[in-house]
């Protein structure tokens, strides 16, 4: 039912010392833990929901729109102990390899950041600049923080690629996309 | 004879100029994108899921179809030139198929792998149609309790059969249930979880999650990892197969479907089992036991041909009791729900046209793949050398440009990245992300199934459990969860019989 420990892509620091870095690398060993307060707070939330749901007689049928919820945060809970259970005894969760993914090194959350605020960036600008736009910045950002620095190329390479989509999605596959101000001179 | 008229009809629609259009677009970008690395078949499908959503029903599901075979077979280039499979599948592939192609003999691997989809296929989608109408006529009457009965199996399935922690998968489709109950409650209205937000009210899409969950989890994920000078593809020159190899591997074709097509067919975890089945029998089979491990041909050509056929097998379940029992089985549900046909043994009676024409197209895609691919396969290989930052910016591109596309919404967008985070943090505690999205596409259906039984029994629980089908799907049930405990006499059992009549 669980996977051995050593999985665990952190490398665990070995220099058992003073209290204070012990107690930091149990919480980094069992930062699993973490997902069961994230099930946990699920599962509270959802519950929560349910129960100050104020439902009329328009019910139709003996099981109304409460129950489910119900099952499924008392379940969200339910799960939340078990794995914490499991953690605590040493089960790991086994992180996913890939062709690209070295778990030897540390996760990289500089990267992982940047996307995300990259790709929140680009979610913002795409009504006021169109997509042609919004879409190129988010393939030069994005290979950007993945650690591409062609200057010459990247732009060019995003400019192509997010114009290209765009006449194809919107005026071959009819799929509408904004086209914004550019679109409107060209 | 029916079916076979049926058929017949399908392929009048099939090939039809337009149709064939779709198709061969369809196998084109699906052996593209498949063939990059990192995107397994789930991915492809979903992040090519926008392309169709100008189409009509049926062409797009004759695109989708193409996109589906053409991913599958991407896949194999890959783990055999780079010996990096992206997904469990693929993994036998790269066994035998890697030595080989650093042996030289690429090509050869190429082309067993090659007509070994073709093959699989082919047999695979002919016991589809031989197989298909009469589940879905034996399955035509069952009412709200059966379909809930197969809802709760798929959910079973998926999360004690597929991967190593039962706790996880459950936890993965707890999230996937919490997603699928945002919304408007469909029977009465009730908001759920919704916050009083308008966005919220219409539920989150299910291709949203889906792109997040495999697109923007996997890019995050990937991004935080990003091996630093990636393993080299072997290059390779045009497939092709000598006379001593087609001695070898004909039989491979011909054995792999029938392991691959009924493991395909239950949910079992797609191709995975199969595959590796297929393996040990062609291993077991082999004249030269010698070569296993150092590239033996019939190592890539069985297990391929078997992943192909599980392939068709898996569509039976899928287009006839709406079951999805793989990740692609998943979004091409999801596909279907966008334009409003929920899959089923109706389907084949409301939506013949659509059903014969995508059944037909499978056959197309098969020659479309085979005499696309075997001349093309160097140009595949060259997309291996894409660097990765492109690689992975495309996709957070494309999921953007899909998420966007379902309804124009720039909110959709932030959504999109939120499931994406989650997926990463899945990613890293090893949740698994099938049962996830099979909870948010089959669980607002198996509330309703519910509700509806128990409305019919007013209140009563038997009304579950009235129908011998039920019945019968609870024991499979049963079954599975107290399969860990049965499966090591079992396959202490099963060897013992397999080393007798091997003998």
């Amino acid at each position: 039912m669980t996977t051995p420990a050593d999985t665990s892509p952190e490398p665990a620091p070995d220099r058992a010392g003073s209290p204070a870095p012990e107690r930091r690398s149990w919480l980094r060993d069992h930062s699993e833990l973490g997902v069961c307060a994230m099930l946990l707070a699920l599962g509270v939330l959802v519950l929560a929901d349910a129960l100050t749901m104020d439902v009329d007689i328009t019910q139709r049928g003996p099981v109304g729109p409460k129950t489910v919820p119900i099952v499924v945060g008392a379940g969200l809970l339910v799960i939340a102990a078990l794995l914490a259970v499991d953690v605590l005894r040493g089960g790991r969760g086994e992180a996913e390899g890939g062709e690209d993914v070295d778990l030897s090194e540390p996760a990289d959350w500089r990267t992982v950041l940047l996307l995300s605020g990259i790709f929140l960036g680009a979610a913002a600008l795409i009504e006021p600049a169109g997509f042609p736009v919004a879409g190129a910045l988010l393939f030069w950002g994005a290979a950007f923080a993945l650690g591409s620095r062609r200057v010459d190329r990247d732009p060019l390479i995003a400019a192509v690629l997010s114009l290209l989509t765009y006449v194809v999605f919107d005026k071959l596959l009819g799929v509408p996309l904004p086209g914004g101000p550019l679109m409107g001179v060209l | 004879m029916n079916a076979l008229n049926s058929l017949m009809d399908g392929f009048g629609t099939a090939l039809s100029p337009l149709n064939l259009l779709w198709a061969a677009l369809g196998v084109l970008l699906g052996t593209a994108i498949g063939v990059l690395p990192g995107i397994g078949p789930a991915m492809a499908v979903a992040l090519l899921l926008p392309v169709t959503y100008g189409l009509d029903p049926v062409a797009a599901f004759i695109m989708f179809a193409g996109i589906y075979y053409g991913a599958m077979f991407g896949g194999s280039t890959t783990s055999i030139l780079l010996n990096t499979p992206g997904e469990s599948a693929a993994v036998v592939a790269a066994m035998e198929g890697n030595p080989m192609a650093k042996a030289g003999r690429g090509a050869q691997a190429l082309a067993a792998a090659a007509i070994g989809h073709f093959a699989g296929g082919m047999i695979g989608t002919i016991l589809l149609v031989a197989l298909a109408p009469t589940v879905a006529d034996l399955a035509v009457d069952i009412g709200a309790p059966d379909y809930f009965a197969i809802m709760v199996l798929a959910f079973i399935a998926v999360t004690s059969v597929l991967g190593s922690s039962r706790v996880r998968g459950l936890a993965s489709l707890l999230i996937g249930l919490t997603i699928g109950l945002v919304g408007l409650d469909q029977m009465t209205g009730q908001q759920r979880l919704t916050f009083g937000s308008l966005q919220l009210a219409d539920g989150v899409d299910v291709v949203i999650v889906a792109v997040g969950l495999f697109a923007i989890g996997e890019a995050l994920w990937v991004a935080a990892h990003l091996r630093r000078g990636g393993a080299e593809p072997i290059p390779v020159g045009r497939p092709w197969l000598g006379r001593g190899d087609l001695r070898r591997t004909w039989k491979s074709w011909l054995r792999g479907p029938f392991i691959g097509f009924p493991f395909g067919a239950i949910p079992a975890g797609g191709a995975e089992i199969p595959t590796f089945l297929s393996y040990v029998t062609e291993k077991r089979l082999s004249k030269h036991k010698d070569e296993w491990g150092k590239g033996a041909i019939e190592g890539v050509a069985g297990p391929e041909s078997a992943a192909s056929a599980s392939a068709a097998g898996t569509l039976v379940s899928m287009l006839t009791l709406g079951l999805p029992t793989t990740a692609v089985a998943a979004v091409m549900l999801a596909a279907f729900q966008q334009y409003g046909i929920q899959p089923g043994p109706l389907l084949f009676e409301r939506e013949p046209e659509l059903v014969w024409g995508l059944i037909a197209s499978l056959f197309v895609g098969m020659v479309l793949l085979l005499a696309l691919n075997l001349p093309l396969a160097p140009v595949w290989a060259k997309l291996l050398r894409i660097p990765r930052p492109y690689l992975y910016a495309g996709i957070m591109f494309f999921a953007a440009v899909g998420a966007y596309a379902v309804g124009g919404e720039v909110v959709d967008l932030v959504i999109l990245l939120v499931i994406g985070l989650v997926g990463f943090g899945m990613r890293r505690y090893g949740l698994p992300v099938l049962p996830a999205v099979i909870g948010v596409i089959l669980g607002p259906n198996a509330e309703q199934q519910l509700r509806r039984a128990l409305q019919i029994s007013d209140g009563s629980v038997t009304g579950l459990v009235d129908t011998p089908f039920a019945v019968t799907v609870y024991a499979v049930i049963a079954v599975l969860l107290a399969w860990p405990l049965l499966r090591r006499p079992l396959a202490r059992a099963a060897g013992r019989g397999r080393t007798r009549s091997d003998a």
